[in-house]
């Protein structure tokens, strides 16, 4: 930025710049701050971009497949692996024994004793946690080979929420550790305490946030090769950084950072801070190339993806808001209880600290009190997520000062303009110690009231609601931070701790420029790319220094950490590409371009000052005439280094290593300014809820934005949209969803909701353009503020249109249809009881207990059977009859009174599997009633499923009556889950007809005449529709 | 689509045998080997290094994987290679080869309106888009939006995808519905 501009110069933009799309190339002008169209979009729509999974592999490589825990929690007695061993095809199966013989436990982000391994070592502590790795010659044979290993598991209870995690007596996930509270931290702001005893009341609101992840339509994948004679490791993926990670990897593989060459393809199919999490196979396919003596390729596959990658942590907040009757906050006492999963994964806790200098958000709120919690649960370990804590922060924060609004009756609009930092503050101090660097966040505001037609959004709502229907408008402010400093995990430690520790701060961003022989500009970065257009932007940035075209710069953004300049903020995450690594190319090329000026000055009879780079020419200001191409004079210190001016180097290369000025460590007060800028956002929407249906639509959104200078508005328009996108899939479709007892639920595309282009609608984009004073263009990050601000603006339409139904809080995110029908409908009145002369033992038996979780099945219903009571019992009892009765038995064992050991094949939707099945009949009342258990376990999941079977004498022979409970985890439940029901009751179905058939007859309950039932009626009778 | 199956029945294939099949992909003859189970996704990418084609999910939600068959969208995770055996495939490599080496006016389209970001969805997208917008020119955006769910895109919310087809076919968006 230019001394000229101030920290509070803003600039209102008039109408769309993006709307018009892509620019054509045209030299004069400046390319940054115009639509450009993108280098990288050719490869893209041709098919010639190189992935990591099109990347060619070396003769000889095994391909992964890894076997993962069909158990929340469980202590892991063994592995058997001869079996598999045996496949062929097969090369080496790798377990916790080899990652301990020749990897270490990764490093953990807070002081406590818990150790998380790339593979599990004596526990597993989530569904989808890796167990076992089969290396074969094909991903086809190794996945065949999964099935053939036995491992054998004590479950434990698992701790599946906060809630559960906060108990004195929740089993521990890592008993050194002694309670799944981790962690804990209190900090105190100014003076909240006499804040809140002088204010006029106290508004509270308390909110969970879900778990959820952006899941880039690429999963991950590794190419790991494993040189013994150098002790080192060289592995492609396509992981996103932050390259603070590879400390992280390297120390897990026992090699010093040099011997962990980590390279990224040239492209990659979106991240959305997802890729860090790659991290962990990173070193376990290291291991295992290490292991087989063999290059070893793995490539994640979505359900593995959705089951295992990564997730945003789950947040429960409760907030005290200290208000005046005007609506103006004076404190905020906030407490936030963070999931992170079953393991303290790098960077965590890093969610929850992320957004600590911008806690307060866009208001002026000096007293602040808070209290930090971590917990761990036997979930998917969280990480770098899009919105990154901002998604949780907001909502809470923005739900409560929408509940100042409605506790003091005042607009919500008015409460928010009351609090906003004015613009005469700027730079602004945060009472955690954030300086939010410019804006003027109320003139922002009005801008986007105005110029977003909030009057004739009221108008509409009123109209709408003047007609019967739910209408709401909702609002939100926040503050977008980008450029994470290094430093404001720390913050997590105590300052004594930190002094132990030594001081992390700021954000180092790494670019070079250099010229080729031919005088051709290239620009390499490790902003590890995921989609975004970063070539595109530097070669603006760049050809604008060097007066050159746009097509003259080359662009190269694969990295390799043996070779190119990076340092652990490298990376693509925390917004941080166009403030510094755009401004870091910007200082490399300036420099360069200082340096060639100094080279080129004797011969133009010019001061080094006065010499001008324009139009692919260098000249002297005064004389723009006498100048030379730039090739030329690039190209000189490749062909002539020897006429040199005496002294000077040839400019060839520049590296910038630029790192924000105001990233600090943070403060013994535990002051800390947790990223270089911020952006401003304001967000206001109209929504209506279907009455009958609870169907909710986005009628009208607005978003506005201040990221500071736009370097490319066309991409800048693009981060917005991909952002609301995802936070429409985060407030109203998305969620990762666990039963009680831990199993996972959505496994598939079918069961994980991603919004389609039915769901999402085109918001409207507002800009301005507030300069900041700390990144070298002026620009701030733009990619995650709507992840922040959508899903709780939406949230506060939804309270707005229920408002009129006496509703406090709007359901928790994600915000369905089922939800919002529950609040709409008052409840079903019970289930009718049975009728008078209905079964008189089927009212005797016990309900089943209740199935805890979403994919718990229970079921009842009963069958007339042609035989006597005696004649049936005679029949259940019998190990040969039973094993002919169970739907898939292929063998049946007795291996203790009325206990077997059963080989069942069954087959859920696309998933078949074989189960080691333990099978026992008890609470025998011959012949009456008996009670059969089942559980048993496979590589596709784990199951297990009580029935009490009563025997009643009727005219034409015995009514049998069932009731059952079952619950399934793993794969099976991950991505059957839809068809469970349906599944169990045809099973069930299978077992009565053989067993009316073994008894001799064709007759169930209805006394079917004795020509054979149509097929309808035998299909409905299979499915147990039929009584 | 038309029915994979031939008319008469399906040889059974041994299926620990590799099998030849033979396909034309984008217009020249190509053959390779499969295993009965192989999917025509992996076959592309790995027997014939037809890399264009995306793999996203692998049970036939997300679309990436789209490439035409015998001139119509289908997934190619969820077809066996040997049943695309004297098929005609169309993937995304074939678009401008098929138009004089340059991009078609629907790619042209994608570019400037920022219809792609990672573009790992986009050749999945442009497949069903070739076969759609032969069979209706001229879709309204309901229609086209109704199209474009069977594709999931993480990047883009589907404005710019919206829009370029939109404007290929001689139409506009409404800036903003409703107000």
């Amino acid at each position: 930025m230019t001394a000229t501009q101030t920290a509070t110069q803003t600039v209102e933009i008039k109408g769309n710049p993006a709307r018009q799309g892509a620019e054509r190339p045209a030299a004069a002008a400046p390319f940054v701050g115009r639509s450009m169209p993108r280098v990288e979009d050719a490869a893209l729509l041709t098919g010639g971009a190189r992935y990591a999974d099109d990347l060619p592999v070396k003769p000889g490589t095994l391909h992964a497949a890894i076997l993962r825990s069909p158990h929340a929690h469980a202590e892991l007695l063994g592995i058997d692996t001869a079996a598999a061993l045996a496949v062929p095809g097969v090369a080496a199966v790798v377990t916790g024994a080899d990652a301990k013989r020749h990897a270490s436990a990764f490093l953990v982000g807070i002081r406590a004793p818990m150790e998380h391994w790339c593979l599990a070592i004596d526990r597993v502590r989530h569904v989808g946690e890796p167990v076992a790795v089969v290396l074969a010659d094909s991903r086809y044979l190794a996945e065949d080979a999964l099935d053939r290993i036995e491992v054998r598991y004590r479950p434990l209870p698992p701790v599946t929420s906060i809630a559960q995690a906060l108990e004195e007596g929740s089993e521990p996930l890592h008993p050194a550790v002694g309670s799944n509270l981790v962690n804990s931290r209190s900090f105190r702001y100014g003076d909240p305490e006499a804040a809140f005893a002088g204010a006029a009341r106290t508004v509270s609101v308390e909110v969970e946030y879900p778990r959820n992840s952006c899941t880039p339509m690429e999963c991950f994948v590794v190419l790991a090769d494993y040189d013994a004679a150098e002790d080192a490791y060289e592995v492609l993926s396509n992981f996103s950084g932050p390259f603070a990670v590879h400390p992280v990897m390297a120390r897990a593989l026992n090699v010093p950072g040099s011997r962990l060459r980590l390279k990224t393809p040239p492209h990659s199919g979106g991240s959305f801070g997802n890729k860090q999490a790659v991290f962990p196979y990173v070193v376990l396919v290291g291991l295992c190339a290490r292991v087989a003596g063999r290059p070893v390729k793995w490539v994640e596959d979505r359900l593995e993806h959705l089951m295992a990658a990564t997730s945003a942590t789950a947040r429960r907040m409760r907030i005290d808001a200290a208000v005046e009757p005007d609506g103006r906050v004076l404190a905020l006492r906030m407490e936030q209880t963070e999931d992170c999963g079953a393991y303290l994964r790098a960077p965590e806790p890093a969610s929850l600290y992320r957004n600590h200098g911008n806690l307060t958000g866009a208001y002026d709120i000096p007293n602040l009190a808070l209290t930090n919690r971590i917990v761990v649960t036997n979930k998917t370990p969280t990480g770098l997520n899009r919105g990154f804590g901002g998604g949780q922060l907001y909502y809470g924060l923005e739900r409560l000062m929408n509940r100042v609004a409605a506790e003091l009756g005042l607009d919500p609009l008015d409460v928010i303009r009351r609090n906003l930092v004015a613009a005469d503050a700027m730079p602004y101090r945060t009472a955690s110690g954030g300086t939010l660097d410019s804006g003027d966040y109320r003139a922002t505001l009005e801008q986007a009231v105005r110029e977003g037609a909030l009057d004739a959004l009221k108008a509409r709502r009123d109209a709408l609601r003047a007609e019967g229907r739910l209408y709401g408008i909702g609002y939100a402010a926040v503050v977008e931070p980008s450029i994470s400093n290094m430093g404001y995990i720390t913050t997590v430690l105590t300052a004594e701790e930190r002094r132990k520790a030594g001081p992390k701060n700021g954000a180092q961003a790494t670019a070079s420029v250099a010229v080729d022989p031919t005088g051709g500009v290239s620009v390499t970065v490790a902003s590890a790319p995921q989609g975004q257009g970063h070539r595109t932007v530097l070669a603006q940035v760049v050809a604008d220094v060097f007066g050159l075209r746009f097509e003259d710069i080359r662009v190269n953004t694969d990295l390799d950490t043996g070779k190119d300049a990076w340092s652990i903020a490298s990376g693509n995450y925390s917004s941080r590409f166009a403030g510094a690594v755009a401004g870091a190319a910007q200082v490399a090329a300036t420099r360069l371009r200082g340096r060639m000026a100094a080279l080129v000055a004797g011969q133009l009879n010019c001061r080094a000052e006065d010499v001008r780079f324009a139009g692919g020419r260098v000249f002297a200001d005064a004389n723009p005439d006498n100048g030379l191409s730039f090739s030329r004079v690039a190209a000189a210190g490749h062909w002539s280094p020897g006429t040199l001016p005496d002294g000077q180097e040839a400019a060839l290369r520049e590296t910038a290593f630029w790192t924000p000025e105001p990233l600090k460590a943070p403060t013994d007060a535990d002051h800390i300014n947790s990223s270089a800028c911020y952006g401003f956002i304001f967000d206001f929407c109209g929504v209506e809820i279907d009455r009958t249906t609870g169907a909710l639509r986005i009628d009208r959104y607005v978003t506005m934005h201040d990221a500071g200078r736009l370097l490319n508005p066309l991409l800048v328009e693009g981060q917005i949209l991909g952002g609301f996108a995802h936070a429409v899939g985060t407030a109203l479709y998305e969620e990762y969803a666990y039963g009680d007892d831990g199993r996972f639920l959505s496994g598939t595309f079918a069961d994980y909701l991603v919004p389609t282009a039915c769901e999402v609608p085109v918001p409207v984009i507002l800009h301005r353009e507030s300069p900041s004073p700390v990144t070298p263009l002026g620009a701030k990050g733009v990619g995650e503020g709507n992840c922040m601000s959508t899903p709780v603006c939406l949230a506060n339409a939804v309270a707005d249109a229920l408002s009129g139904l006496s509703v406090d809080e709007p359901p928790s995110l994600p915000i369905t249809p089922a939800k919002l029908a529950a609040l709409i409908h008052p409840p079903e009145p019970p289930r009718p009881a049975p009728a008078a002369g209905t079964n008189e033992i089927a009212r005797e038996i016990p309900p089943p207990a209740a199935v805890k979780g979403g994919r718990g099945m229970s079921g009842e219903g009963s069958r007339e059977v042609p035989a006597t009571p005696d004649q049936v019992w005679a029949i259940l009892l019998d190990p040969k009859e039973l094993a002919a009765l169970l739907p898939g038995c292929e063998a049946l064992d007795l291996v203790g009174p009325n206990a077997y050991r059963a080989e069942v094949v069954v087959g859920i939707g696309p998933v078949r599997g074989r189960y080691t099945a333990e099978v026992a009949l008890s609470d025998l009342d011959p012949p009456k009633a008996l009670t059969l258990t089942g559980s048993g376990t496979s590589a596709l999941g784990s199951g297990s499923g009580t029935g009490h079977v009563t025997l009643e004498r009727t005219a034409e022979g015995t009514r049998v009556t069932y009731r059952y409970s079952a619950s399934v985890g793993g794969k099976v439940a991950a991505v059957g889950g839809r068809m469970l029901d349906s599944a169990s009751r045809l099973l069930i179905g299978q077992f009565f007809e053989k067993l009316v058939a073994r008894a001799g007859g064709p007759g169930a309950s209805d006394a079917q005449p004795a020509r054979p039932p149509s097929l309808l009626a035998r299909l409905l009778r299979l499915l147990g529709l039929t009584r | 689509m038309p029915p994979l199956t031939s008319p008469q029945t399906p040889p059974v294939l041994a299926g620990e045998t590799r099998h030849a099949v033979s396909i034309v992909l984008n217009g020249k003859p190509r053959t390779g080997h499969a295993h009965p189970r192989l999917l025509l996704s992996d076959f592309l990418r790995h027997e014939l290094g037809a890399h264009g084609t995306r793999v996203g999910c692998e049970h036939g939600v997300c679309g990436a994987c789209t490439v035409r068959i015998d001139g119509v969208a289908a997934r190619a995770c969820l077809t066996l290679a040997v049943q695309a055996d004297g098929r005609r495939i169309d993937t995304v490599e074939g678009l401008a080869e098929a138009n004089q080496g340059r991009m078609t006016a629907l790619q042209e389209a994608f570019r400037r309106h920022h219809a792609l970001q990672c573009g790992f969805c986009t050749a999945g997208i442009l497949m069903s888009l070739t076969d759609y917008l032969g069979r209706n020119p001229k879709p309204t955006e309901e229609e086209l939006r109704d199209m474009l769910s069977g594709h999931l895109c993480r990047c883009t919310g589907y404005a710019g995808i919206v829009r370029a087809v939109m404007e290929i076919t001689g139409q506009t968006v409404e800036e903003v519905a409703h107000v």
